[in-house]
């Protein structure tokens, strides 16, 4: 195990040096001047000049990349535009709202999805079973651009239960993390109907009855357990899906995260908190994926041989 | 189920293709005294926050959605294939330099690399579909390696290699070939995808500009009408559903018929 951990966690390296330097990429393909761009066209010379300087745009390409590297290694992304403070502070201060709306969308998707894909096996081809995949299906092709403004209408204008946007209380959660979990739910449910339908096909099941167990005790006694191994892998496959979601479910509920923070940074021209952002998501992203091999590696130790 | 697809898709296409001739209005025609209406005899779908006829939005929207889904599955698949069937046919450090861009583009969930790009490059049309081509390419590129690895093996591509035939003939009359069905069930799904990201970078503020209709700017404007209009929210989230539910029953039928093991 700890070879295999050391082969990954070496390959992880490469990747993120790619990825910073796609991000170190970033502000060079701005069009024109980055620091009369975020100026804005009427700025005088001496503040475009002033800017660049700040951002470290007057020095050779490489010593910019070299620096900018070492920065990101110490945590240090520079300084936001827009608020003057250190970007690495700004997206500190947002993280732990970003982190919350994460976990209760998948811990919502989770609950919610594996009993319906238990119940659509367990049903499989009557009414509750199509009725169940209908409502999966649902859920994997409504955009949570959509979604979140429907749940909006219903539970906040129409019925007035929640808040319709904004923080501060648990029902301020409610909202954005049914919006962000609905397609994880979908393909959850889908995921683990399909593999407790392959599990109940095992000869074990079948000599499980054999010797007496009632058919609900054997699912969810043996079957459920192994049909179990792709649906957690698929779990934290689909949290780069999550987290990239959370930038649009943040927007549509005012929810003070790293993605609602992003868009402001873009609308803002605030190139290093942009950078910061996309930094932060990105490598918490390449993180995710490697705790998801790594858990797979420890699931199915066959892996850890190849 | 392929065949529900199929017919959303065609009828969607179809009233893209002749939007104009189903509706009186200008898409782009003010009546402000008029605004946020619900739908009537006079507009099947309503009126927006300036007056603007829904559905004649709707109809132009269905062409930008078409459009971005087009361009950037048929330049993304072209890119992908050709830098797939070559990382795969050749091997060596040309498959290890392409294969390490695509493990870093990877890495990046796709829709964030397209909104740092579009944020860079500006919002518009053209940045979307290029954003969405920078990040589409390389699901087809790792699917067409993987089948480009194994055709190389084959008996037929070593007997056409062995008879002379030069590499480009052997890709493109041999290998490339194996690879078509799942390029096309990859292209089915890259259309929903597509749709579904140029909306979602639209609704941001971030692709297609007012007043061009797209269904992500109405989508996005219809935010601030939850109360008082949620039809301008309701509408265009639908069409947008439709479709994409479309492209995925049609590519998920297709992927069946293709690998029928796959549930």
């Amino acid at each position: 195990m700890a070879r295999y951990l050391m082969r990954r966690l070496l390959l992880t390296v490469p990747v993120l040096l790619g990825v910073a330097t796609l991000v170190f990429a970033l502000i060079h393909l701005v069009p024109g001047d980055p620091a009369q761009t975020m100026l804005g066209e009427s700025a005088a010379p001496e503040e475009v000049a002033r800017l660049r300087t700040q951002l470290g745009l007057d020095k050779p390409l490489l010593e910019q990349y070299v620096g900018f590297v070492k920065g990101v290694a110490h945590g240090d992304l520079g300084t936001s535009f827009r608020y003057g403070t250190p970007v690495a502070r700004e997206i500190r201060q947002r993280a732990p709202d970003t982190a919350l709306l994460a976990v209760c969308a998948m811990a919502a998707a989770i609950v919610f999805a594996i009993p319906l894909g238990i119940i659509a096996a367990m049903f499989r081809g009557t009414f509750v079973d199509h009725a169940a995949m209908t409502v999966a299906l649902a859920g994997i092709s409504m955009p949570n651009f959509w979604l979140g403004p429907l749940l909006a209408i219903l539970f906040a204008v129409k019925l007035g239960w929640l808040p319709v946007a904004g923080s501060g209380t648990a029902w301020h959660l409610v909202l954005p993390a049914a919006t962000l979990g609905a397609a994880l739910a979908a393909i959850l449910a889908r995921m683990t109907r399909a593999s407790l339908l392959e599990e109940l096909r095992e000869l074990y099941v079948l000599a499980a009855r054999a010797r007496g167990l009632s058919r609900v005790r054997a699912i969810l006694r043996h079957a459920f357990r192994n049909s179990l191994i792709p649906v957690v892998t698929i779990i934290g496959l689909q949290f780069g899906a999550v987290l990239t979601g959370t930038i649009i479910t943040e927007t549509i509920f005012a929810w003070p995260g790293v993605g609602r923070l992003l868009i402001q940074a873009i609308n803002f021209r605030d190139y290093p908190l942009v950078q910061g952002c996309i930094l932060f998501i990105s490598i918490t992203y390449v993180a995710m994926n490697l705790m998801t091999d790594l858990t797979y590696g420890w699931l199915d130790p066959r892996i850890r041989y190849e | 189920m392929i065949r529900v697809g199929a017919v959303i898709v065609a009828v969607a296409a179809l009233a893209a293709l002749v939007g104009p001739l189903l509706t009186p209005y200008d898409p782009s025609a003010q009546a402000l005294a008029l605004r946020l209406q619900g739908p009537s005899l006079a507009h099947p779908l309503g009126l927006d926050e300036l007056g603007r006829d829904i559905l004649a939005r709707l109809l132009a929207g269905a062409r930008i959605s078409f459009l971005v889904g087009v361009v950037v599955v048929g330049v993304s698949s072209a890119i992908g294939m050709t830098l797939g069937s070559i990382a795969g046919y050749f091997g060596g450090v040309v498959d290890d330099a392409i294969s390490r861009v695509i493990d870093v583009l990877m890495a990046f969930p796709g829709i964030l690399l397209a909104i740092a790009l579009v944020a860079v490059l500006g919002p518009s049309l053209t940045n979307v579909v290029l954003a969405l081509c920078v990040i589409g390419w390389v699901g087809y590129a790792r699917l067409v390696r993987g089948q480009a690895l194994r055709a190389r093996e084959f008996e037929y591509v070593q007997a056409a290699r062995a008879l002379g035939a030069g590499p480009g003939r052997v890709v493109l009359r041999h290998v490339l070939p194996t690879a078509i069905p799942a390029v096309v069930v990859q292209a089915t799904l890259g259309m929903a995808g597509a749709i579904i990201a140029e909306a979602s970078l639209s609704f941001l503020g971030l692709g297609v500009q007012p007043p061009t209709p797209s269904w992500g700017t109405m989508l996005d404007a219809g935010r601030s009408h939850l109360f008082d209009a949620p039809h301008l929210t309701i509408v265009p989230g639908v069409a947008i559903a439709l479709l994409v539910l479309g492209f995925n029953f049609v590519g998920d039928g297709l992927r069946d018929r293709i690998d029928p093991k796959k549930d």
